[in-house]
């Protein structure tokens, strides 16, 4: 008995490590990115310029050759925070144009999914099931499959360069519903049911059994969309065509062109938005994509 | 007459479910559907000018473009093998975290954290990486070894396969740990008194029942193995090198030259195989789920 239970000790022991290692390597891009806004931008070009310069083979003489991986800045400075923050009001621009495409986005998107994902749920039929079906497959398909589509409706409606081209399909766009439609599908009959026999209407016990029970599915679907769509680069790039209405995301994306220097600190601003949702609904996240009822299912 | 009451009741409440799904279905018909029946007909046709019929005409000239078969065949090798990494790497990480490992809540958070960084930031780090005088190559010299030019080998692919495990596995991790903790004890406890062991408890009743989880995490991976397509391209580009070159740059790359017709057949191509794959899990899930769910 004794060593069954040593050998189970020593087994924790070896996973314990295991995922340590592997907890750390997921971590090391974050903390690095977080690491290097501290930078100056001296220091940076130096550490990472030669994957710039790579492209004119002629132009490398002052940097090394090496691309090092460096995480301690040699000195600590919030220059590039200053240049991003203060200097250049262009970053801050960009930022809210992120803001004004992915709020509405999240925003909206959730208030359809509620609504959907209830009728999906509820009375389930032959029709229903087929339409469902559809959504699965529009949710599969890759940016670059629906962009002829969105592309011929924003050009129809006169939307492109309109924010407006990008937000209207992100409403639109089946993700949410098909998550939420799993989470409300489990939530037993018997909740209904009751209710029912309380003398609630359909709409009551959407609003008060169902959505309720989905709060923790709610948020942390919101929180996916979000992050999905915070981080977009194509949609804008062919919807939108004047630039100055590109979010942040896009422009951060082109950024080693330019100020590679600010690169990180930039990140490090955009990251600001899912740090903050994280603090706030990493619970809901964590509890997955299922509704919170007395008994689970 | 309270029959009929009731039944009057039934349909009104029918109806209001029903009506829910309508404004969805209008968005999904004015922003995807009608404009997807327009990409059908473009596919068909020689031109968007003259606008002649020409059948599978564009269908047969994709076949025999190399680019697309090429972007094709590394598009389906990439899913084929990082899809299925994805969830077993996944499930075998939520069963180890499952068996109470000390700091338990650090390390989902730890293993979440790649949903916070913006994606363009990765990216950087990511040349920083596997770039020929990057990283890697450096440890591979420390040691004696000499490095390869990453993102210009044979092994470019694994890099998005890496890319891909690292930004996906925390969450679809996180959706096996909560399915794991509602596997019922009372179905465990009594396999464990007839002398299951805990190999046989995983695979014969823990999976039975994490089987509609298995298909969300898949369905979940599969869009995003396609969504990885925005790194490797902020990574290498427009054309990158060798088996990087993936079936959304051929449609990328399409769309900028304005080949609609092209772009069209290769839309509705991938279309059809999804709706097939899609079949095919659906039917299954339905076939190992069925006496599990109720």
């Amino acid at each position: 008995m004794m060593t069954h239970k040593q050998k189970q000790h020593n087994l924790d022991m070896v996973l314990t490590v295991l995922v340590c290692l592997a907890a750390v390597l997921f971590l090391m891009p974050t903390v690095l990115t977080i690491a290097n806004s501290f930078m100056t931008s001296t220091e940076i070009s130096a550490n990472y310029g030669a994957m710039f310069t790579n492209m004119t083979e002629d132009k490398k003489t002052f940097i090394s050759e090496n691309v090092n991986l460096k995480f301690i800045p040699d000195k600590v400075t919030f220059d590039q925070y200053k240049s991003v923050l203060l200097k250049s009001p262009d970053y801050l621009l960009k930022f809210w144009n992120s803001v004004i495409l992915t709020v509405p986005i999240t925003v909206f998107q959730l208030l359809v999914a509620i609504f959907t994902a209830y009728g999906f749920s509820r009375y389930p039929g032959k029709i229903k099931t087929i339409i469902f079906f559809v959504y699965i497959i529009l949710m599969i398909m890759p940016y670059q499959v629906t962009v002829v589509p969105n592309y011929l409706v924003a050009q129809k409606f006169g939307l492109l360069d309109s924010p407006l081209a990008v937000i209207l399909p992100g409403i639109f766009s089946p993700f949410s519903i098909f998550l939420l439609t799993k989470v409300m599908r489990r939530i037993p009959i018997s909740y209904v049911e009751a209710a029912k026999l309380d003398g609630a209407s359909e709409f009551q016990i959407l609003t008060q059994i169902y959505l309720p029970l989905c709060k923790g599915a709610i948020v942390s679907i919101g929180m996916l969309v979000f992050i999905d769509y915070w981080n977009m680069v194509e949609q804008p790039l062919i919807l939108i065509k004047d630039t100055a209405k590109h979010p942040l995301s896009v422009f951060l994306s082109q950024i080693n062109t330019g100020d590679v220097g600010l690169a990180f600190a930039v990140g490090v601003v955009y990251m600001v938005p899912t740090i903050l949702m994280f603090l706030y609904g990493e619970d809901y996240l964590l509890e997955g994509i299922t509704y919170s009822g007395g008994i689970k299912g | 007459m309270n029959k009929r009451n009731d039944q009057c009741g039934r349909r009104g409440e029918r109806l209001f479910s029903n009506i829910c799904i309508i404004p969805s279905l209008l968005g999904v018909m004015a922003f995807f559907l009608v404009p997807f029946g327009i990409v059908i007909y473009y596919s068909m046709i020689n031109n968007p000018i003259s606008h002649n019929f020409v059948g599978l005409d564009n269908y047969t000239k994709l076949m025999h473009t190399t680019a697309f078969t090429k972007a094709v065949n590394h598009t389906a090798r990439f899913t084929l093998i990082a899809v299925p990494l994805a969830l077993i790497l996944s499930l075998w990480l939520a069963v180890i975290l499952e068996r109470n490992i000390k700091g338990k809540s650090v390390f989902r958070t730890f293993f979440l954290s790649p949903l916070m960084v913006p994606t363009a930031s990765i990216v950087l780090v990511w040349q920083v990486i596997f770039h020929n005088h990057g990283t890697i190559n450096q440890i591979i010299e420390a040691f004696g070894g000499s490095g390869i030019d990453w993102l210009k080998s044979a092994h470019c692919q694994v890099i998005i396969i890496f890319m891909f495990l690292w930004k996906n596995i925390g969450y679809n991790m996180i959706l096996f740990m909560s399915a794991l903790a509602s596997v019922p004890r009372d179905i465990l406890e009594v396999a464990e008194l007839e002398g299951a062991g805990k190999i046989y408890q995983f695979f014969h009743i823990k999976l039975r029942y994490l089987s509609p989880t298995i298909l969300f995490v898949l369905i979940l991976s599969l869009i995003n193995s396609f969504k990885i397509f925005r790194e490797v391209y902020l990574l290498t580009g427009e054309y990158p090198y060798g088996k990087m070159y993936m079936l959304q740059h051929f449609m990328n790359n399409t769309f900028e030259k304005l080949d609609y017709q092209k772009l069209s057949a290769a839309a509705v191509l991938f279309c059809l195989v999804m709706i097939v794959v899609i079949t095919v899990l659906l039917v299954t899930e339905n076939h190992f789920g069925k006496d599990v769910e109720n």
